[in-house]
This record gives C-alpha cells, sequence and structure tokens, in this order.
C-alpha cells in the first residue's frame, strides 16, 4: 500500500511535465504581452516595452523559458509575477483558502444531498418522488452556471434581499451560500443520478436476494449492504467531478467576484501575467491528481477485491 | 401432548393451488400453475423439472422473495406450521426468513455480498435472529463453518467471498442457511454451478446435516441423481403444474406421466451401455410452451408421444391412481 502511494505520487511527475509543456505553449501562442497591459490605457514606448521584456526574461527563446520553468519548480519556485512583482507561491497562497472553502462546500453540498437524494429515489423508483427528483436532476445537470448563477442571484439577492450578490465578504457563510449553491448544483444533480443507477444495479444483485432470505430488515439491508456497495460504484464520480469542479470555480468565482483561484486565473490571462496563470493551473492540476489518488486508496479501503502491492 | 400429536399430524408445509404469474409487457406470464403439494417434518422432497418449469418460482413464492410487480400470487396458500405465509405481515415474514425457513440459491459465486467477509455476513444472522452480540455471532459463525467442513473456519471466516472457491461459498450457504436451525431449508438447484466433484460433496455434505439439523428439505434439481440419492419423494414440475407425484421408487420404477417416462429416458444409464453397446439417449422433441400462451389442456400435449385430441379438451386434473401417486394425465391407465 505505501509502496503503491509513493509510485503513484511519482507518477505525478511525468503528467505535470506534459501539461506544463502543453501549458507553455497555449500560453506562449496567446497574443499581446504582460509589457503591454502594465501601461493601463497608457501607451508604452517600445523601449521601455523591450526593456521590461528583458527583466522578465521573454526575450529568451522558447525553450530556454520552459527550461527554466521547470528548474524553478522543481524547487518549488513557481516564479514572480509580471504585473505585482510578488512571489507566485505568496499570491496563490492568499487565494487558496477561499477557493478551498468553496470546493468544499459545494461538494458538501452534492454529497450530502445529491447521494441521499438519489438513493431515496431509487429504493422509492416508479413513483412520484423518483420522477420529481429525477426531473430535477436531469434540469441540474444541463444548467449552465452563469445561467444558475444570475438566477439564484435574481431570486435571493434582488427579490428577497436574504444574500449579498457577490463578494467574500469577511470570510461569513452569507457570503459563500450562494457560490457554494450554484457551484454544487450540477454536481449534485450528477450524483444523484449515479446514485440512483448504482443503487438500481446493486439492488438486482443476487447478494440482495440472500440479504432478504435472511431475514434481514430492509433498512438493515440498504444501510449496509446496498449503500456500501453503491459506494464503490460512485466514488469514481465523485472523485472525477470533483477534479471538474475545481476547473469550473473559474466562472463562479469570476460571476460572484470571489477571491479564489479561479477568479485569480481569469484576471491574469487578462492582463498576460503569465506566471500566475500557469501557477494557477498547476496548483488545479495538482488538486485533480491528488483527488484522483485518494479515491484509488477509498477504493482500497471500501473493496476488499482491489489491493494494491 | 396433543398439540404435539396434532403437529405431527398436520405437514409442516403445504402448498395449496398456489398460482404465481409475472406481469410483464409482453403478457401474462403465468410460471406457476396450480401447484400443490404438502412436505413434513424432517422430510426431504425433491422437484424436478426442465429449466422453465416453475420450480425457482414456486420455492421464490414460499420465501416471499419475488419482486412485486412484475411478479403477483395470484391464488393459493402457503401454510407452514398453520401460519399461512401469504397473508402475514412483511414484518412477520422477516422473522421466519432465515430462521425457520432457509434459502439457498443456485449461483453461490453471486449469493455473498462481494465486500463483507464471510463471518461478518454469517453473523448477520445469530444477531438478526438470535440477538447475540456481535462476539458471540462470529464465534457461532467460526463453529458452523467447521460443522460444513470447512477446514481452519477461524482464518476462513475473516476471508471474503472473492477468496473462496464456489464450492466452499456454497458450503457458506448452507451454513449460514443452517446457523438458525430452520425447520425448513429450500435448496434451489443447491450443486447445479458446481463442478461434479464438488456437487458429490456438496450433496453429501447436506445430508450429514439433514441427520444432524433435522431440518425438512425442499431439493429443486433438475439431476434425477441427486433426487435419487437424496430425496424420499418426489415432485416432477412441467410448464409451471406438477404433472406427477411419487415416491422415488415408483418414479424411477414406474413413472405413468408421459413426460416423466421422457424425462427418464434421458439420462444416461450405466447398464446400457455396457449390454447394449453404445445407445443413444433420447431427448425430448419439441420445446416447452411458453408459459404467456398455454395449450389448452394438456401443457404437455405438443410433446407427447401418446397425445390424443381428448387430451386439449379442458383442463387436466390431478388424479391419484395409487396410494401417494399422483399424476396429470388423463390417458396415464392405457398407457
Ligand atoms: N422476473 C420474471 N419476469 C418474467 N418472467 C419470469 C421472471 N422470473 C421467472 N420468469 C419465468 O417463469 C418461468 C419459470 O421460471 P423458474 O425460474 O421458476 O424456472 P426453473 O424451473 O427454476 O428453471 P431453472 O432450472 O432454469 O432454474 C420461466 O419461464 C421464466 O421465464
Ligand atoms: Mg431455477
Amino acid at each position: 500500500m505505501f509502496a503503491f502511494i509513493i509510485r503513484r505520487i511519482l507518477q505525478f511527475i511525468p503528467t505535470v511535465i506534459g501539461i506544463s509543456f502543453i501549458m507553455f505553449v497555449l500560453l506562449n501562442v496567446l497574443p499581446g504581452s504582460a509589457a503591454l497591459m502594465t501601461g493601463g490605457k497608457e501607451i508604452l514606448s517600445p523601449e521601455i516595452v523591450k526593456k521590461l521584456e528583458k527583466k522578465w526574461g521573454l526575450d529568451k527563446p522558447f525553450h530556454v523559458r520552459y527550461l527554466n520553468y521547470m528548474v524553478g519548480l522543481a524547487k518549488g519556485d513557481l516564479g514572480t509575477s509580471f504585473i505585482r512583482g510578488d512571489k507566485v507561491r505568496d499570491i496563490i497562497g492568499n487565494r487558496l483558502w477561499p477557493t478551498l472553502k468553496l470546493a468544499v462546500a459545494a461538494l458538501a453540498i452534492a454529497c450530502f444531498i445529491g447521494i441521499p437524494l438519489g438513493f431515496y429515489s431509487a429504493v422509492k423508483q416508479g413513483t412520484w418522488v423518483d420522477t420529481v427528483t429525477m426531473v430535477g436532476a436531469v434540469s441540474g445537470v444541463s444548467m449552465p452556471q452563469f445561467w444558475s448563477a444570475l438566477l439564484l442571484m435574481y431570486l435571493f439577492s434582488v427579490v428577497l434581499r436574504w444574500l449579498p450578490t457577490f463578494g467574500y465578504g469577511n470570510g461569513d457563510l452569507k457570503n459563500l451560500i450562494l457560490p457554494a449553491v450554484t457551484l454544487g448544483i450540477g454536481y449534485m444533480a450528477l450524483l444523484a443520478r449515479t446514485t440512483r443507477a448504482a443503487v438500481v444495479e446493486v439492488l438486482s444483485q443476487d447478494y440482495i436476494r440472500t440479504a432478504h432470505a435472511k431475514g434481514l430488515s430492509v433498512l438493515f439491508i440498504n444501510g449496509k449492504h446496498v449503500f456500501r456497495n453503491t459506494m464503490v460504484l460512485i466514488l469514481t464520480t465523485i472523485g472525477m467531478q470533483f477534479g471538474s469542479l475545481m476547473g469550473e470555480t473559474v466562472v463562479v468565482e469570476t460571476v460572484f467576484s470571489w477571491p479564489g483561484i479561479g477568479s485569480l486565473m481569469v484576471d491574469s490571462i487578462f492582463l498576460r501575467d503569465t506566471p500566475v496563470t500557469q501557477g494557477c493551473i498547476m496548483l488545479i492540476i495538482f488538486v485533480f491528481m491528488s483527488v484522483n489518488l485518494s479515491v484509488d486508496i477509498l477504493y482500497s479501503v471500501v473493496d476488499p477485491r482491489i489491493r494494491y502491492d | 401432548m396433543t398439540e404435539l400429536s396434532n403437529r405431527t399430524k398436520r405437514p409442516l408445509l403445504e402448498v395449496d393451488h398456489l398460482h404465481t404469474s409475472f406481469h410483464t409487457f409482453d403478457g401474462v406470464v403465468k410460471a406457476v400453475n396450480d401447484v400443490s403439494f404438502a412436505m413434513n417434518t424432517r422430510e426431504t422432497l425433491g422437484i424436478v423439472g426442465e429449466s422453465g418449469s416453475g420450480k425457482s418460482v414456486t420455492a421464490l413464492s414460499i420465501m416471499r422473495l419475488l419482486k412485486s410487480p412484475p411478479a403477483r400470487i395470484e391464488k393459493g396458500r402457503i401454510l407452514f406450521d398453520s401460519i399461512d405465509l401469504l397473508e402475514i405481515s412483511m414484518s412477520r415474514m422477516r422473522d421466519i426468513r432465515g430462521n425457520r425457513i432457509s434459502m439457498i440459491f443456485q449461483e453461490p459465486m453471486t449469493s455473498l455480498n462481494p465486500l463483507f467477509s464471510v463471518g461478518n455476513q454469517m453473523s448477520e444472522m445469530f444477531v438478526r435472529h438470535q440477538g447475540l452480540t456481535r462476539r458471540e455471532a462470529w464465534n457461532r459463525s467460526v463453529e458452523m463453518l467447521e460443522k460444513v467442513q470447512i477446514p481452519s473456519p477461524g482464518k476462513r471466516a475473516r476471508e471474503f467471498p472473492h477468496h473462496m472457491s464456489g464450492g466452499m461459498r456454497q458450503r457458506v450457504m448452507i451454513a449460514m442457511a443452517l446457523a438458525c436451525d430452520p425447520e425448513i431449508l429450500i435448496a434451489d438447484e443447491p450443486t447445479t454451478a458446481l463442478d461434479v466433484t464438488i456437487q458429490a460433496q456438496v450433496v453429501d455434505l447436506m445430508m450429514k446435516l439433514r441427520k444432524d439439523y433435522g431440518a425438512a428439505i425442499l431439493m429443486i434439481t433438475h439431476d434425477l441423481g441427486v433426487i435419487a440419492e437424496i430425496a424420499r419423494r418426489v415432485i416432477v414440475m412441467y410448464a409451471g403444474q406438477v404433472v406427477e407425484e411419487a415416491d422415488v421408487i415408483s418414479i424411477f420404477e414406474e413413472p405413468r406421466h408421459p413426460y416423466t417416462r421422457s424425462l427418464l429416458k434421458s439420462i444416461p444409464k450405466l447398464g446400457d451401455a455396457s449390454t447394449h453397446g453404445r445407445k443413444r439417449l433420447q431427448e425430448i422433441k419439441g420445446i416447452v410452451p411458453s408459459l404467456a400462451d398455454l395449450p389448452a389442456g394438456c401443457h404437455f400435449y405438443p410433446r407427447c408421444p401418446h397425445a390424443d385430441p381428448i387430451c386439449r379438451q379442458g383442463e387436466i386434473a390431478l388424479e391419484e391412481p395409487a396410494v401417494g401417486h399422483r399424476v396429470r394425465c388423463i390417458r396415464h391407465a392405457g398407457l
């Protein structure tokens, strides 16, 4: 098990190299330059632009810059922001907590509402509860986030005036609610559907018939035998979707002016502040890989048929 | 005392004109069509019949394990120790299941939950029906594994189903079924999915345990060899009906229903091969009729070598030409 974890962490390295290369190429072909953006409305003279580009190392050829970046990365150095002059590591560090808070809140909403909902509707297959839940789940999956964000804002902030429209506040819970719901709603709907399908499958298994033949109660069977087997089937979805969720923070944080990694990334792209953009992407990749690794480890805990050695 | 003598007189289990169907999109599948039989305490009753003849559905009806919809028990009574199992509440039924009537299934590979250890799954029986603590239940489970001749039971109890072979898992199922010392054990083709050598071991084990535990066994199989070995009385089912019922010897020596006769001709006999050289086994021509669209009259009519137009006129009743020998054929006397 320990060897497995080490091996998997070592596998992160080629993934990081590959992704950083693609990222580097893409950011390189992006038109415009940070030097031009620093002036704001003013148009900087070509000499100043040249000077700035030299200072940031942008005058060097592509492969040299890539190598320098990778060497820095190996030392844990993500570089320095062009625009602000601060260390990228520190900038990201300041933005990390709001994003984590948002992502975890969305995950909690999705898991604690989506999974029970899917479970319940599978057990009540064919009743109106099932139908309503599944219609809701399908519309939840298909609603674009900027759209549900606007609807929620309109209802809860503009009409009802219960919650703030946007912003982080002082990290208050009431500021967190709308962004977290927006981010979690699609995930929740997806989990509800996946859970329902998984439970329906598990219920038709022979071992569930055995459990009934043993005289166990429905509650016990659902809570023990059905639940555990369902978890095995939906764990992958939970993990994969948490990864996508990190990516989706870009939209939600921007709509709600949430001071997290997602909005930082969007801002840095507009400012052509490539070191910051790269840092944000690397972080999201890292979270994605770590979540997948945790899911794999969790599998070996839930399912005795899976052994890593 | 009087109560005891009453008990011994009444059969332990009485299935009385059971009709079970499946309401599917393609119509009503009459899987069990007027099945009646009785079983005494400690008796071993065999049910034989081709695939699809309604054996499992009969067993699952007794256990009330059929999912409804699509299944529906249309008519009939199932009396167990004077309780009508079809009338009582589901929670009372759950008190009986596993405790007084147990069942083991055809598919040992999939009948155990892959995520829990064998000991854990066995313990549930003791916790549920005897109120033991988990610790005590575990110890009893290990004892049960020993009873079904599983080597190093203490270690095996901690293992998961995927560590075990099919034969081993079926032993676990048997151990689990007998855990609460049930009055009836329903065994639905317990050996069909196993290798031949393992089959014999499992049958031997069941015969041994029958002595120790004294449970009545309803042995469902399409293997007449198993029936000959283990059962005293046999029911032959065809297309959802009981077509013949008799003690094992009569079934083998003087089968009366044409279907039973064809069934017996379709099994190889050792003697035949040695005296007549290679003799071809007879297959039963034709196929089982669709249960959604049964022929009028005798269900076996389309395949019967002795079919006669009168066989199609109305339902055929189960007659009793000799004591304890019932047959559903109007022409049996003339054959
Ligand atoms: N869920 C179901 N829906 C529709 N028809 C069913 C269902 N379950 C069983 N049947 C039908 O009931 C009939 C009897 O099935 P049953 O399982 O009792 O046969 P069997 O005698 O046990 O055969 P086998 O030897 O293959 O186990 C079959 O024709 C089958 O198609
Ligand atoms: Mg069957």
